[in-house]
C-alpha cells in the first residue's frame, strides 16, 4: 500500500468505512471510473463484519450467517444483483448452505431450514389453528414491495396480528427477525420486516468455509484490481462545510483532503457529529439502542459429535419475547442467539476446531463504565452465565459434567462486548443494528455527503452491500 | 458504424454485465426487460459501459431509447456516428 500523505489531495469520492457497505460502494465507484479513496479508522476492513487473530487462532467478529442465500442461478434476488452489480462469480464467494435452525421458546419450537416448507410445516404442527392465516401472512409479505424508499411506515407487530393471533407464534416469528436484526425496540416497519423475513425464511442461510475473511479478501481485491484507492488506519477526524456542502475533510493525522461527494458509512449520528456545523452532541436521540455481548467458545470437537446438529438456534426464556435494551443489567441473558459455524454443508472440509457461539443482549454505558479489572471480572462472570443458559437449550452433553459440563471441551474462549463494538467500529453505543431512525435515501443535511451502511437501512452482510450499491448508484452514478 | 454493429455492441455489453443471461437468439423490436432478467441497475451498467468503452453519454432522461435493440440501434447510430 502507498505510504505518501493524503494532504490536499483531491478525490471525486471519498468513501468512509472500509466495511461491507463501503467495500461495496468502492467497487461500484472504481467500476464507473470515478477517482475514489476508501478510509478506514481500524487496521482491518469489514467494519461490523470484520475479523481478527488471538494466539494464531482466527476469529470472525460478527459472522453467524450470510441471509439472504439462494442456490447459483436463482434470478432477481438480492444476492443475485449483488453478485451482479459487483462483477462477482457466485462461487467465488464460496458458500455453504446451513444444515437447519430453530426457534426455541418454553414449550415451543420451530424449525426451520433453507426450504422454506420446513417452517410451514413446522408452524401447522406446533399451532394448527394459526396455520392458514400463517398461509395468508407468507402472501402478504411475498407480494408487498419492500424495497420502496418512500413507503410509508407500517408496524410490523400490527400486520402480523392481523393474521395470527396466538402471540407465542407471533413472537417466535419476530424472534429471528429482529436479532438479525433489528434497531428498534419491542416493534419495527413492516417492510423492513418483509425484507429480513425474506432473507432468513424464503431464501436462507450460508456461511463461506473460511469466513467472512473469504467476503473481505474478495472485495477488496475487486476494489484494488479496479484501481481503487484504500487508506487504512486513517480516520476522518472532520467534514469541513460551508453549510450547503461538505468542503473538506481532516484526518486523524491532521491531513487535509477535499472530495466533490462524500459517501460514509460511519453511522447516520457519527457521520453528523464529523460535520463542522454539527454541535458534538446532536442526534442524541437517534443513537441505537440495542447493544450486544457475544462469547465464543472453541470446542476439541466437532458440535454435531456432541450431539449439536443446529445451525442457529434463536431462543427466548420468558412467556413474552422482550426484544429491548438491556436497562438495569449488564447482560439480558433470557433471549438470543446461539451460533454453531460448523454445522454448515461444507462438503468434505470442516473446520478445524468446534465453534459455539452465544449472543445476547448487553447495556453499553454500563460495560464501559467498568474498570479493567472489574470489566474482566464482569466478563468472566457473564460468559459463564452464558455458557449455562446455551447448555438449558442445547442437547444435553454425552457424560456431562453437571457442574461445567463445558470446561472439558473448551480449548480457548473469547468475548465482545458493547465497548469492543465501539472501539473497533466507532459504531455509537456499540450498536451493531445502528440508528432507530433509518436514513432510507441515504441523505444528509449536506448536498454532497451521503449515507450507506446499516443506518440506510439494508442490515446483514448482503443487506450493507446492496446498500453500498445502491446508494452510490442512486447519487454518485447519475449525471443529473 | 451501422445499426447492426451497435447492435452487436449493446449485446456484448450485455454479456459482459451479465454473464449468465443467454443473449443468443434476443429480437430486435421486443424490450429487453421482457427477454431477459434485466433491471433498473442493469441499464444503469449498460450506460456506464456506453460512457466507459465507448465514450458515450446517454442523459437519464433518455433511458426509456435503450429499451429493446432496435430502439437502442435507433438512438445511438447517429451518437456514434457524431464521435
Amino acid at each position: 500500500m502507498p505510504t505518501e500523505g493524503l494532504d490536499n489531495q483531491h478525490f471525486e469520492t471519498v468513501v468512509i468505512g472500509a466495511g461491507m457497505a463501503g467495500l461495496a460502494a468502492g467497487i461500484r465507484l472504481a467500476l464507473a471510473g470515478k477517482a475514489v479513496i476508501l478510509l478506514e479508522r481500524h487496521n482491518a476492513s469489514g467494519g461490523l463484519n470484520s475479523f481478527y487473530s488471538i494466539n494464531g487462532r482466527k476469529y470472525d467478529v460478527g459472522l453467524h450467517a450470510l441471509t439472504n442465500y439462494v442456490a447459483k442461478g436463482t434470478k432477481g434476488t438480492p444476492l443475485a444483483k449483488l453478485l451482479r452489480q459487483l462483477r462477482i462469480p457466485y462461487d467465488a464467494l464460496d458458500l455453504c448452505p446451513q444444515f437447519g435452525s430453530r426457534i426455541a421458546f418454553p414449550g415451543h419450537q420451530l424449525k426451520f431450514s433453507n426450504d422454506f416448507a420446513l417452517l410451514e410445516a413446522e408452524v401447522a404442527r406446533a399451532f394448527p389453528r394459526e396455520i392458514d392465516g400463517f398461509r395468508a401472512l407468507v402472501q402478504e409479505i411475498r407480494e408487498l414491495d419492500a424495497f420502496n424508499l418512500n413507503a410509508r411506515r407500517v408496524s410490523a407487530r400490527l400486520a402480523v396480528k392481523r393474521h395470527i393471533n396466538d402471540t407465542t407464534l407471533e413472537d417466535m416469528l419476530f424472534c429471528p427477525v429482529m436479532y438479525y436484526g433489528s434497531a428498534e425496540e419491542h416493534d419495527m416497519d413492516f417492510g423492513q420486516f418483509a425484507i429480513m423475513f425474506r432473507s432468513l425464511f424464503f431464501e436462507g442461510f450460508a456461511r463461506p468455509f473460511e469466513g467472512v475473511r473469504t467476503i473481505i479478501r474478495l472485495l477488496q481485491n475487486k476494489y484494488r484490481e479496479l484501481g481503487g484507492q484504500r487508506r487504512m488506519k486513517c480516520g476522518i477526524r472532520k467534514i469541513h462545510t460551508d453549510g450547503t456542502r461538505a468542503t473538506a475533510l481532516t484526518l486523524d493525522n491532521g491531513e487535509r483532503i477535499t472530495a466533490d461527494t462524500i459517501l460514509s458509512t460511519a453511522g447516520v449520528v457519527e457521520t453528523l457529529r464529523l460535520c463542522d456545523d454539527q454541535a458534538e452532541d446532536s442526534a442524541a436521540d437517534n443513537i441505537g439502542r440495542l447493544s450486544f455481548t457475544e462469547t465464543i467458545t472453541v470446542l476439541d470437537q466437532q458440535p454435531r459429535d456432541l450431539g449439536w446438529d443446529d445451525t442457529i438456534i434463536f431462543f427466548n426464556t420468558r412467556e413474552r419475547f422482550h426484544y429491548a435494551a438491556v436497562e438495569d443489567a449488564l447482560v439480558d441473558p433470557s433471549s438470543g442467539v446461539i451460533c454453531l459455524p460448523n454445522n454448515y454443508d461444507y462438503g468434505l472440509r470442516q473446520l478445524d476446531e468446534g465453534l459455539l457461539r452465544i449472543t445476547a443482549m448487553a447495556n453499553h454505558d454500563r460495560w464501559c463504565a467498568l474498570d479493567a479489572t472489574a470489566y474482566q471480572a464482569e466478563k468472566d462472570h457473564w460468559y459463564a452465565e452464558l455458557q449455562k443458559v446455551a447448555l438449558q437449550i442445547l442437547p444435553d452433553l454425552p457424560n456431562g459434567d453437571a457442574a461445567a459440563p463445558l470446561d472439558a471441551h473448551c480449548i480457548a474462549k473469547d468475548m465482545f462486548t458493547p465497548r469492543t463494538v465501539r472501539k473497533y467500529t466507532g459504531h455509537l453505543n456499540g450498536a451493531i443494528y445502528g440508528a432507530p431512525k433509518k436514513s432510507k435515501e441515504g441523505r444528509t443535511h449536506l448536498q454532497n455527503l451521503y449515507l450507506a451502511g446499516t443506518d440506510q437501512g439494508f442490515l446483514g452482510i448482503v443487506g450493507a452491500m446492496l446498500s453500498g450499491i445502491s446508494m452510490t448508484n442512486l447519487h454518485l452514478l447519475q449525471d443529473r | 458504424m451501422t445499426e447492426d454493429q451497435v447492435k452487436q455492441i449493446v449485446i456484448d455489453i450485455i454479456n459482459e454485465i451479465a454473464p449468465d443471461e443467454d443473449t443468443s437468439g434476443l429480437k430486435g423490436e421486443i424490450s429487453l426487460r421482457d427477454q431477459m432478467d434485466l433491471d433498473s441497475m442493469d441499464f444503469l451498467d449498460i450506460v456506464m459501459e456506453l460512457r466507459k468503452q465507448h465514450g458515450i453519454e446517454v442523459p437519464e432522461a433518455d433511458y426509456p431509447e435503450l429499451a429493446s435493440l432496435d430502439s437502442c440501434a435507433t438512438y445511438l447510430t447517429p451518437k456514434f456516428n457524431a464521435k
